[in-house]
């Protein structure tokens, strides 16, 4: 018998059926786009060309139009590219790491957020590459013969595991991302009216019909690459912040750097992907499916990452002290008390103090402060970036090439720019493809619905009763007085 | 060739999975089960056996991890070894990250790779179904059949079972 589990909340509210989850999901993807969604594109569009500017000028003149000097050699280009990357790892850790932990309630939001870490690593990787000064060589980074101009390529540099880090990141991720979409475009060409969507949806869904061999394969395959994807994100962090921290500069140089990047990358990328998801859900009408305890849910990984990395801060400044060694308790004194002071105070009042207030019911339920609280952990999550980099730098080994930096509108540009390339991305993919996962939706539509003991094969005692189930909606509303 | 199908259309999940183990059990051959979603224990039902594509994960695996230890080995080691920063020239330490991520890159695209080649799933220009509805939001259990088979016998199992409707269509090239 069917009946109501007294303990679930469910995941989707509004009672949907399995056709309206289709309908839906589907409804943007097949109407004409709407005004503002032209308006953001528009907007995004002017960013891009922003970016391209930028670009050219940093191509045609060299990175001299950059705010570099001999002292900070690395500043907003790698404050950028550490900001992206973070970014991206939300979308792992919702689609990989939440799978592993049997989280139903990622189901409404790994599709975006997956698309979300795929466009944030295109914008990261812009930066190493526009740093090389000569991007057409860019595949000297990988392991080719010296006739090609180089010796072999040196396998002791961090930078060099960042190659091979982020390249693997970004092809897993993409083709994680797809075989989930696959399904999804199999529901949008069999839906399609015109001939050019059904052609274009049918050569996305790769011929998928369903058939029950086909979920199976597709649920292991599912299940390893989320596997294999969880320790692989841990890896990219961790190796971007060996960048730093096999470096012999003060305030790189700690062996903590590699839990305390990654819990930053996650905090960051949640925020990020709660600042999108507040957006989508009003824009595509899909509040049922990214609902106010899915708003809760990701507060509350934004309040225990924040943690971590506040715990790291205080962290690093005790181990400042207690190792008594004058080059590393100058570098974090200076950056509390130097010239970068504000952008220290920047960092610690948006990452340790604001994820604290999500400790109250209030603002973790509230759609307004939330959407605050993300933009302001956003800009922390960037200041802390650039507060190890360009502090650490600014005053190094000899007071005679101690420097300051500031950025041209040329760095202001392509971090802009990239802004505009991320969201032009973004709103393509919101527009033309399924942003909720429909078949991943639909087969978490009965969580509330207890069906009685486990299927366990051929039992008789379970005749099939048709009746019971039809009309009822699949996610019936919880009615706390009516289970047995 | 024109293929037969007796298509039995369900409303729910847990209905078809019930059908599928007492339509088989009165002995009629199910081609194919189509559905919006994964459905668990359909496997069991239907006796599809468990997928090898862990083990093959594995063996790309292993591939990927055997090919990043041999070439980091041979290119520093032997082909041009190079003192850098004093260690020696194969500093296995080092070598640990590039070696793992061409561990996860072999063995993820070796085992995607190797699921839509075994499933046949490719880019086409048309994708004929036996139902467009089986995306959406019903469950086909498609029957192949032919002239001797006791259509209105069959169409009472599946009505019995829990069928909504049974319908049939013809399919060339299926």
């Amino acid at each position: 018998m069917q009946h109501v589990s007294p303990v679930r909340e469910p995941l989707v509210t509004g009672g949907k059926t399995y056709h309206d989850v289709t309908q839906d999901v589907c409804r943007q993807v097949e109407a004409a786009p709407n005004i503002r969604w032209m308006a953001a594109l528009s907007v995004a569009l002017l960013l891009l060309g922003v970016f391209f500017y930028s670009v050219y000028r940093t191509l045609w003149y060299g990175i001299g139009e950059w705010g570099l000097n001999k002292t900070i050699g690395w500043a907003w280009d790698i404050t950028n590219f550490v900001w992206w990357v973070g970014i991206g790892h939300a979308g792992t850790l919702i689609s990989a790491v939440l799978l592993l932990f049997r989280q139903k309630w990622r189901t409404s939001i790994n599709r975006a957020a997956e698309a979300m870490t795929i466009f944030a690593v295109i914008c990261a990787a812009m930066f190493p590459v526009l740093h090389m000064g000569r991007p057409w060589l860019a595949y000297w980074v990988f392991p080719l013969q010296n006739t090609f101009g180089s010796l072999w390529v040196n396998f002791n540099s961090p930078l060099l595991w960042d190659v091979f880090a982020i390249s693997t990141y970004f092809t897993v991720s993409l083709v994680f991302w797809y075989t989930g979409l696959v399904p999804d475009f199999a529901t949008i060409r069999d839906r399609a009216k015109g001939p050019i969507a059904k052609v274009a949806y049918s050569l996305l869904s790769m011929g998928w019909k369903g058939s029950a061999k086909h979920w199976s394969r597709y649920e292991t395959v599912s299940l390893i690459l989320a596997g294999v994807s969880t320790p692989l994100v841990l890896s990219v962090h961790t190796i971007v912040s060996m960048d730093f921290a096999t470096s012999v500069v003060p305030g790189w140089h700690t062996t903590i750097f590699p839990p305390y990047f990654v819990a930053g990358a996650i905090f960051s990328g949640f925020a990020m992907v709660l600042t999108l998801m507040l957006i989508t859900r009003v824009v595509f009408k899909l509040e049922d499916y990214i609902t106010i305890e899915h708003i809760a849910l990701m507060n509350k990984i934004m309040m225990v990452t924040g943690s971590i990395v506040g715990v790291a801060y205080i962290t690093e400044f005790f181990i400042a002290w207690y190792s008594q060694v004058e080059y590393e308790s100058y570098a974090f004194i200076n950056r509390a008390t130097g010239p970068y002071w504000w952008a220290y105070a920047a960092m610690m009042t948006c990452n340790v103090i604001t994820p604290q207030l999500v400790w109250f019911r209030k603002v973790r339920y509230s759609i307004p402060l939330t959407f605050i609280l993300s933009i302001i952990v956003n800009i922390g999550m960037w200041f802390e970036r650039f507060v190890i980099i360009v502090t650490s730098l600014h005053r190094d080994y000899l007071p005679s090439s101690w420097a300051m930096f500031s950025p041209t509108i040329i760095d202001v540009g392509i971090y802009v720019g990239t802004i505009g390339l991320f969201f032009t991305l973004f709103l393509l993919f919101a527009k033309f493809f399924p942003v909720i996962n429909m078949a991943e939706v639909k087969s978490v539509l009965k969580y509330t619905v207890d069906n009685g003991p486990t299927y366990t094969g051929r039992d008789p005692h379970h005749a099939p009763q048709p009746v019971t189930t039809h009309g009822v909606p699949a996610s019936a509303p919880v009615n706390y007085d009516k289970h047995d | 060739m024109t293929k037969r199908f007796a298509l039995g259309i369900f409303e729910d999940e847990d209905v078809l999975l019930h059908a599928v183990e007492n339509v088989r059990e009165a002995g009629v051959k199910i081609y194919e089960v189509f559905t919006p979603f994964p459905i668990h224990g359909i496997d069991d039902a239907l006796g599809i056996e468990r997928s090898r594509l862990p083990i093959a994960a594995f063996f790309f695996g292993l591939t990927g991890l055997s090919f990043a230890l041999w070439m980091q080995i041979y290119m520093l080691g032997f082909d041009w070894p190079m003192i850098i920063g004093g260690k020696p020239h194969i500093a296995l330490p080092a070598f640990i990250p590039v070696t793992f991520e061409l561990t996860v890159l072999f063995c993820c695209h070796g085992m995607v790779i190797t699921f839509y080649a075994i499933s046949k799933l490719y880019p086409r220009w048309r994708t004929p179904v036996l139902d467009v509805r089986s995306t959406d939001d019903k469950f086909v259990m498609a029957i192949e059949v032919n002239e001797n088979t006791d259509m209105n016998k069959l169409t009472q199992i599946l009505r019995e079972n829990g069928a909504s409707e049974v319908n049939q269509k013809e399919m060339s090239k299926f």
